[in-house]
């Protein structure tokens, strides 16, 4: 396992990041050969974790071929890639496929900014803490999806709702971690800074910023998957476009393959935004050890 | 290089007085140690010294012709290293260049770990990165909280050694904080013993450099010595 994640992160190291970083990590590999090459069970082959699932996909297809598995109830793997190369060919998969990432974007922009920026402010100003965090506090009780009646009235269906329902439901996490990590910051880095004549933007960005990046990382990651989910939810309910209008026409019409394969773009695309996200955490965080050795 | 005065300085965290009466003049360039019990106000009288603290009662004054807050630097008991920048980045921070951060690292024998994450250094190594930082801005006065208060005994004299030498080319004024009565006599000009927040005692150090641990000198030691433990 631990010569997998090695390898991985080689790989991801001399595409990433700068020399210095490259000449640290070969150098901690390196100390650790020896230790490596007692680890390498047959197990430890980068493939191995992917058997399961490959046997899984496989007796699904068997299962069906022979019908034990009804089409109508689940369609094979090989179906649902037929589904989607059909789709693709007519460029309906890109169309639904675009239109969702952009409204995750937009809608993960406008609340991740939103929530950073009261997290920040709030974090760093008594005075605003005092004023605002309770509140903030008390409406994050709300399961934001409870939203959605109050949302299609205000909105309608139109690409606003979506957002907006985005937007709300990432600024949260997004508020708290940031908060939190900013109250969480060393006292005594910041007493350091002050005696060693930082301006208080120096201590912003030295000292406060950085201190608080896990936690904001943490918050990030987070608010990623509720974005997916506050998509799915909002595009299954009302939409003209997208994965989920893709699903419920799909589902009208019986096209179980079409369902199925809408269930597993948002997998990808979920998938593939916290894999952004992680990037993101070893690239901002590399020089906290946990960091550097996984 | 500028000096200090203490007039009367009091100080109270609420119902607890933990300075009173403090008289003291600091010229520039001495290096004066402060020594006495867990407890009795030390780091509590280095940050007033460096502003960290308002007095409650007295004034504190820096003497000198460009005397000022900002050429004040602490040496904290612990390295206080920003975890997030490599070792040159965290001397170079506060106005401070790369090239004045680097030659403070060459004084302190870091020069090739400038690259290095701060957790990849031992507790000594990442002490002597703080004390690069607090040269490397030329500070008029330098104020050492127990900053070998980790470490173990050969290192601490490696430190001493450093500590002196640096002084002397430099001259700031220093004031060290430290429970260990040799280091004190060791380094410093002149010894306080601060006790339940007052001066017990101030006794001046008249040795030469470099100091040989000699019948004067443990004389000095076991007078010090003497006056914090007994009543
Ligand atoms: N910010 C503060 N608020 C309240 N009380 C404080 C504060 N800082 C220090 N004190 C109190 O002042 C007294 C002296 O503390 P100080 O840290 O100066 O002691 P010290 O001599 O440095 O001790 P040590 O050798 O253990 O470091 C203690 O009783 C402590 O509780
Ligand atoms: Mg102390």
């Amino acid at each position: 396992m631990q010569s997998i994640c090695l390898h991985i992160f080689v790989d991801l190291i001399e595409t990433e990041c700068g020399d210095e970083i490259q000449k640290l990590i070969k150098k901690f590999i390196h100390t650790k050969g020896a230790e490596r090459v007692k680890k390498d069970k047959w197990y430890n082959n980068q493939l191995f974790p992917w058997l399961l699932p490959i046997v899984v996909v496989l007796l699904w297809q068997v299962l069906g071929d022979r019908g034990l598995i009804k089409s109508t109830m689940l369609p094979t793997p090989l179906e649902v890639v037929e589904a989607g190369k059909n789709l693709f060919q007519t460029g309906e998969l890109q169309k639904h496929v675009y239109i969702s990432t952009e409204r995750a974007i937009i809608g993960f922009f406008i609340g991740g900014t939103i929530g950073f920026l009261l997290g920040l402010f709030n974090g760093t100003v008594l005075f605003l803490e005092k004023l605002i965090d309770t509140s903030i506090q008390m409406i994050r009780t709300i399961p934001h999806l409870a939203l959605i009646p109050l949302v299609i009235l205000w909105f309608g269906i139109g690409e606003s709702a979506k957002i907006f329902l985005v937007a709300v439901g990432v600024m949260f996490p997004i508020y708290i971690n940031t908060f939190n990590g900013i109250k969480n910051v060393d006292y005594k880095l910041i007493e350091m800074g002050k005696v060693y004549g930082m301006s208080k933007w120096q201590l912003f960005t030295n000292i406060i910023l950085p201190g608080a990046m896990p936690n904001i990382l943490v918050g990030i990651r987070y608010a990623l998957g509720v974005t997916w989910i506050s998509l799915i939810v909002a595009e299954t309910i009302g939409a003209d476009a997208g994965i989920g209008y893709l699903a419920t026409t799909a589902r009208e019409f019986m096209q179980m393959d079409i369902v199925v394969l809408t269930i597993v773009l948002y997998a990808i695309l979920g998938k593939l935004s916290d894999f952004i996200a992680k990037v993101c955490e070893q690239r901002l965080l590399k020089w906290n050890p946990a960091y550097r050795k996984n | 290089m500028f000096g200090i005065e203490l007039k009367n300085v009091g100080k109270r965290f609420g119902a607890n007085e933990v300075l009173r009466d403090i008289d003291l003049s600091i010229p520039k360039g001495s290096f004066t140690a402060i020594v006495g019990k867990s407890g009795c106000g030390k780091s509590t009288l280095l940050r007033v010294i460096a502003g960290l603290e308002e007095v409650t009662s007295g004034s504190l004054a820096y003497t000198g012709a460009e005397a000022k807050k900002s050429n004040i630097r602490i040496m904290f008991q612990d390295d206080r290293l920003l975890p997030w920048k490599n070792i040159l980045k965290n001397i170079a921070i506060g106005g401070v260049n790369k090239v004045d951060a680097e030659i403070a690292l060459e004084k302190v024998g870091l020069r090739d770990k400038k690259g290095d994450w701060p957790d990849e250094l031992s507790g000594g190594q990442k002490q002597r990165v703080a004390l690069a930082r607090a040269l490397a801005s030329s500070p008029d006065v330098l104020l050492f909280d127990e900053p070998l208060g980790a470490l173990d005994a050969l290192t601490r004299m490696d430190m001493q050694h450093l500590m002196e030498g640096l002084w002397q080319e430099q001259h700031f004024t220093s004031i060290l904080v430290t429970h260990d009565v040799s280091e004190a006599v060791y380094l410093a000009d002149r010894v306080i013993v601060l006790d339940e927040g007052g001066v017990k005692l101030d006794q001046e150090i008249d040795l030469g450099r470099p100091r040989e641990r000699d019948d004067k000198f443990t004389s000095y030691e076991k007078k010090i010595l003497d006056q914090i433990v007994g009543g």
